[in-house]
Formats: C-alpha cells, structure tokens, sequence
C-alpha cells in the first residue's frame, strides 16, 4: 500500500500515475477468524480498523453480500452533526463527531470532512420552544448548537426563504456549527485499506448466510456463499438485514426496515453553503463538492427491502424544498436510489453484547447512520476485543427493551423521520 | 406507487389513500397484568420483518377509514392479497400473487 503524501503524489503525477498499487487486496476467505464482522459498510469496516489497530486483533474479515460500501455507506445523505437530546446519545455522536474530525490523518485517507454547519429550521411556536429546548440540553452536554434569529439564519444561508407570507415562515433555527458532511465512499475505502494494511481480510461477492451456534448455545462461525468459516466471535453490522442474519442464530429484534429514499440534483456552481433540515416540512438540503444538490427526507411508510422506494415520497420532498427555497424550483433532479434502513421502537441504536456468547451487534441506526460511523464502529470494537461494553455504548443494548429503559429519541424528535 | 385493494370498497386504489398501520396479526394479552417483561417485549417491539411475505395492517384513510390486513412480498413489494380484519390469515402456499 502507497502512503499518500505530497511527494507520493507529485512522484505518480510523473511518470503518469501508472505505478499507483492496489489499495487492498480483494481476499478469499481462510477456514477460520478470530473476529468475523457481517457487512463492510463504514461501521463494519471501521470495527475492523479499530479491532486492529486498538486492540491488536488481526486476525479479522469482513464479510459482504454485494461490494464493498455499496448499502446504506453508499446511499445517504452524507450528513453528520451530534446534537441530540438525551446524555447518552449526546455522548455516542459527539464521540463520532471527535473522530470524525481526526479521521483523513488518521487514516491517511482524504474522507472529505466539512465542518459547513448543519442548521435546523424553525417554522412554528412548538419548533422554537423545542429547538431551544434542545439547544440548552446540547450546551449542558457540551455539544455545539447555537440559536439563531430569522435573520442570522437567511445570513448564514442566503438561499434560504425568510419571507414572512411564506407557506411555512422560517421563525429562527438551531446552528451546530461543528456539523457538516464527509464524502461517503471515501469513509468506506480510507477505513477498507487501513484495515487491509493491518491484516484484515475484506471478502466481498459473499453472502453470509446463517450464523452457526454450538451445543452450549456459543458462536461458532458462519455459513456463506463460499462455505462455513470458523470465528469464536461474530460481530453483525448488517443495516437493513440485520434482522435477517441475527434470526439464523435465533435471536429475534426489536426491528422494521423500511427503504429512504434520497436524490440528486444536476451540478450547479456553489449556491448552497451548509446543510439545512427542515423537520416540519420534511427535508433536508446540502450541495456535494461536485455541485448537485443532496436531498432527503423521511423514509417510505412500509417496510420493504427494495431498495426502491416510492415517488410519491420524492414529491412531497421535493415540494417541501422548492417552498422553503423557491430558488431551486426549476433545478432538474438527476438521480433518486433507496436505502434499506433498520428503526428501531425508539429510534436509537443497539450497539453491543447480545444474549448469546460470542455475538455482537451492530444496528438499528434507522435513518442517522452514517454520521455514527467512527464512534459507532470505536466503541463495537471495544466491546468485541473485550468482551464488555464501552461506556459511551452501555445504554445502548438490546435488554432495554425489556426493561423499558428506552432511550426516545424519537419522541424527542430531533431528526427529520 | 403502490396500487392496493379495499377489500371493503372493493377498489383497487393509489397507495395515497392508505396509510400503513405495522404488522398484522398481533394479539394483546388477554390477561396484561399475568405478562412477563418478556411477553410484552415481545407484544410491544419484537417485529418478525420478514424478507418476503409480510403479514401487515393497512388503513383506507381518505376512504372508508377502515382497518384491514394484507400480505405483501417486502422484497417485490408486490401485494399477494388483502383480506378484511378478523379474518384468519391466509395460507401462503395458497397466494398466487396478483391481488388486483
């Protein structure tokens, strides 16, 4: 693997960027693992950088159905802020946000970080007692989130439509600074090949098909396409078949996938200088490097694994966008994909030990994952290696459905659903 | 869009004019003070999200306002029929596939 530098760079510009190396190999499985990790998305991936590279464990593959980052890593919106309501999910993403903000160096891996600003608009008397209320919540945790008037807000973002006659009118919004976007596919790679430059085998084309468990209920490895492959511990970071593989060890989830959808515009010149959400009307806006507009909203209202979607989703965000930026209502949109993405009952993850030895998971991210990433797959890590859960992750576990002791962030309602 | 049957109207109408309503099939505790944390685990939020033959609840809002159930392939997104509340479930085996 190259180290990419400056001198690296200009070297390969030289002699007419011919000798660049593969970034990491494309493995075939061996018969056993220490760690088998199910799905190379970013967080499955990134356990896998973190088991090596924190916990010494090498021995380690990542198993994937499809291609490397081609689930939900390659089909959200990019977006990564951490102010949520409740400690514990202010400690999880401000954790990832942390890492987020060390990860091109650390990987040595361009992942693209912006730290644009994410702002929440308000549009009614309910928005600003709770947006405010949020903003107080996050600066107790010591997360970044400001308050802004109208008119900071049209100050910050000048496309945006503070007119008081407009449909929804725009009465003040919530600014986390800190926040912004990455380049998904370059999360993925970076993590892929820092992985694979530690040992860790990535085998792609290989469905894993059932989890087998020994006599006294432990794991004991998988069943894929390519045949059964040997690992005491089997770490699942399935997204939307989450539910799918953790059925085959008899392990039944608190979990519904349903697809969410997202669309791109065609490319502009810079119009558009952060992320806006919009939760009363439903969307969410940002422009990538390459000038397309990056728009999402809320998922469809049924369960599927279609990685479709429907249109009539697509056209009330679109509306919801055109209304709240009338600047863009003649923006011809290019492209519109679906994800699979798994929610739980009170929209927070479930990140950890599970009631049976050996095996750990990771899911229920629901519509925000991708900004979880590194914090995410840091504390799984931590857990596998150990056999324990992380601090930032203890909340997280499967028991508080039991319990009750739910962490709701869905009535908390911080995030576009 | 998907296009779904009333079994009440007995039209077969845009997705719009439904809203979805979970999983179908789920049956309170007749007794809920005898329930485990268990049970209710499973009552409240244990979800069989099946790949394929989904047995879910629909709602015809913007028209008779009825409840009933249907069974849709989650992966084709294909309904393999609805059938009105109260009745047993259908046996797959049974299904066809078209429901309009």
């Amino acid at each position: 693997m190259t180290h990419f530098s400056a001198l690296s760079l200009l070297k390969n510009a030289i002699s007419g960027n011919k000798d660049w190396t593969e970034q990491w190999p494309d493995a075939q499985p061996k018969t056993e693992y220490d760690v088998i990790i199910v799905g190379a998305g970013g967080h499955g991936l990134g356990c896998a950088y973190y088991l090596a590279k924190e916990h010494g464990i090498t021995n380690v593959a990542v198993i994937e159905k499809g291609w490397l980052g081609g689930g939900n890593t390659g089909r959200n919106t990019t977006i990564i802020r951490s102010n949520y309501l409740y400690d514990e999910s202010a400690r999880l993403y401000d954790h990832a946000l942390d890492l987020w903000e060390g990860l091109s160096q650390e990987l040595n891996y361009n992942v693209m970080f912006s730290r644009r600003g994410v702002m929440m608009l308000a549009h009614n008397v309910h928005d600003v007692q709770s947006f405010q209320r949020h903003v107080h919540a996050n600066r107790l945790n010591g997360v970044d989130n400001t308050w802004l008037t109208a008119q900071q807000a049209k100050e910050f973002c000048p496309p945006l439509n503070i007119s008081p006659n407009a449909r929804y009118p725009v009465m003040g919004a919530a600014l986390q600074r800190r926040a912004g976007t990455a380049r998904h596919d370059a999360v993925a790679w970076g993590y892929a090949r820092a992985a694979a430059a530690r040992g860790v085998d990535i085998i792609q084309n290989c469905p894993v098909t059932a989890i087998r468990r020994g006599p006294t209920g432990a794991v004991e490895g998988v069943e894929t396409g390519k045949g059964f492959i040997k690992a005491r511990k089997v770490a699942v970071s399935a997204a939307g078949h989450t539910s799918v593989v953790m059925d085959s060890a008899g392990v039944r989830m608190p979990l519904e996938s349903y697809p969410l959808q997202a669309l791109v515009s065609e490319p502009v010149k810079p119009i558009f200088p952060c992320v806006v959400m919009s939760n009363s009307v439903h969307a969410y806006i940002s422009q990538s490097d390459k000038g397309e507009l990056v728009i999402g909203s809320g998922t469809d209202q049924y369960t599927s694994y279609s990685q479709r979607g429907g249109l009539p989703l697509i056209e009330h965000t679109v509306a919801a966008i055109c209304e709240v930026f009338p600047i863009f209502n003649r923006m011809r949109m290019l492209r519109k994909w679906g994800g699979i993405v798994d929610v739980t009952p009170d929209r927070s993850a479930i990140l950890g030990k599970t009631p049976v030895q050996g095996l750990y998971v990771n899911c229920g991210w629901g519509t925000g994952g991708f900004k979880a990433t590194p914090g995410a797959a840091h504390t799984l890590a931590w857990t596998v290696a150990k056999d324990e859960p992380h601090k930032i992750n203890a909340p997280f576990t499967l028991e508080r459905f039991t319990t009750g002791r739910l962490i709701d962030e869905a009535a908390a309602a911080a995030v576009a659903h | 869009m998907l296009l779904i049957r009333c079994p009440y109207c007995d039209e077969t109408l845009p997705e719009l004019e439904f809203a979805y309503a979970g999983e179908a099939h789920i049956a309170r505790a007749l007794d809920p003070s005898s329930v485990t944390d268990e049970d209710w685990r499973d009552f409240l939020f244990i979800r069989s999200n099946a790949k394929g033959p989904h047995y879910e609840r629909w709602r015809h809002v913007h028209g008779c306002g009825r409840f009933f159930n249907a069974v849709r392939d989650t992966v084709t997104d294909r309904f393999l029929t609805t059938y009105k509340a109260g009745e047993a479930k259908p046996d797959l085996e049974t299904l066809t596939g078209d429901a309009r």
